[in-house]
């Protein structure tokens, strides 16, 4: 309050070392956050064949019971035998998951016959808004033979889990609400372990290199 | 030497005139497109190219296709995906502002029907100085990265 009057100024020099050295520990949590985060980037991209079967290959993924889009129950291992790309996201995002799915789409042309070895899966971490009926519409929109997921709460905040997948709800005015939301695109092998990772701004061509080293 | 003269001297001038006319001009808003929006999804993103020859700021948007439009950045923090209403967009005199995918956005709320490739659609851009700007909005396909090169002037 005090920092908005003429006044401020004495208050903002008596109190000033704090913030600032707060701001330097945020800085430094998030450059060491930031630097981790890319470490383990260059690893799984670096690694011609993935993760798989290496403790951190181990630490994402894991069973789920979902519901695709013609309303079928669909669990992790009936889609074992299959490469599969799975996305956490939601329908109501403009922005980021068109943009992620598309490029999915795309890498999938690049990869040619091999892309009949490839299930992108998309799982809707909006459960209340995402009815099978509402993915199914989303989907086909894609030039790709997405699999769209959804569940009750409890299902999708399961598969979320063991998928280490964050998300929230953030309300806005007029009663609706966006979602936060991990935004990777995870490879899975045919025995449905974690293999790689891709972000939302890999490029399709990027992906499609990536995929074809694993594939071969 | 007095015709290199002259000639640097008419470069100039027409180099001065054009740069007036830059200076002198309106505020514009073009290349304004968005994406096709998939299935019943009510939910669209437009995105336009701003410059002013003078600072102003983007303060309100509305479209008669949708119940409402906001300002939104998309952001990354680590790897989660964040979306945020914002109040306004600073435009920077003479500094062409470009909202795209993975940055800011327009967000297109209750959309009384999908958003389809090859339609267009008029947009309303309230600035805090220049007034209202009204722009049709080009339909690309929903992945799309940009406005195909014919719509871009």
């Amino acid at each position: 309050m005090a920092g908005n009057s003429p006044g401020g100024a004495v208050g903002k020099s008596a109190t000033g070392l704090s913030p600032r050295l707060l701001l330097v520990a945020a800085l430094l949590a998030a450059f060491i956050i930031l630097g981790s985060a890319a470490f383990l980037a260059v690893e799984l991209h670096d690694n011609g064949k993935g993760v798989a079967g290496t403790m951190l290959g181990s630490a994402i993924g894991g069973p789920f019971t979902l519901v695709d889009q013609d309303g079928k129950t669909v669990t992790n291992t009936a889609l074992e035998g299959k490469w599969l790309l799975v996305y956490f996201g939601y329908t109501h995002c403009p922005d980021a998951c068109p943009t992620t799915l598309n490029n999915i789409a795309l890498a999938l042309h690049d990869l040619g016959a091999q892309r009949d070895e490839v299930r992108p899966v998309f799982i809707t971490i909006d459960p209340d808004r995402d009815t099978p009926q509402v993915m199914k519409d989303y989907v086909t929109a894609f030039d790709a033979p997405i699999l769209a997921l959804t569940g009750t709460a409890a299902e999708v905040t399961q598969a979320a889990k063991n998928y280490r997948v964050y998300y929230a709800k953030h309300p806005e005015a007029g009663g609706d609400y966006s979602m936060d939301h991990t935004s990777v695109i995870y490879v899975m092998d045919p025995k449905g372990r974690f293999t790689a990772s891709f972000t939302g701004e890999d490029a399709p061509k990027q992906i499609a290199e990536r995929l074809k080293k694993l594939l071969t | 030497m007095r015709a290199l003269g002259i000639m640097l001297l008419v470069t100039g001038f027409v180099l001065s005139a054009s740069a007036v006319s830059a200076q002198t001009g309106q505020l514009e808003v073009d290349n304004a497109w968005a994406r096709a929006t998939p299935g019943k999804s009510a939910t669209g993103a437009a995105y336009v190219t701003i410059r002013s020859p003078t600072a102003d700021k983007l303060v309100a948007v509305s479209s008669p296709v949708a119940k409402k439009a906001e300002l939104h950045t998309m952001s990354m923090s680590g790897m989660v995906m964040k979306m945020r209403p914002i109040a306004g967009i600073d435009i920077p005199a003479g500094q062409a502002v470009t909202l795209q995918p993975g940055g800011t956005h327009i967000m297109l709320v209750g959309l009384a029907k999908p958003l389809q490739t090859g339609q267009a659609f008029p947009l309303t851009l309230t600035f805090e100085k220049a007034g209202s700007r009204t722009v049709n909005v080009a339909v690309e396909k929903i992945g799309a990265m940009g406005p195909t090169p014919a719509a871009q002037h």
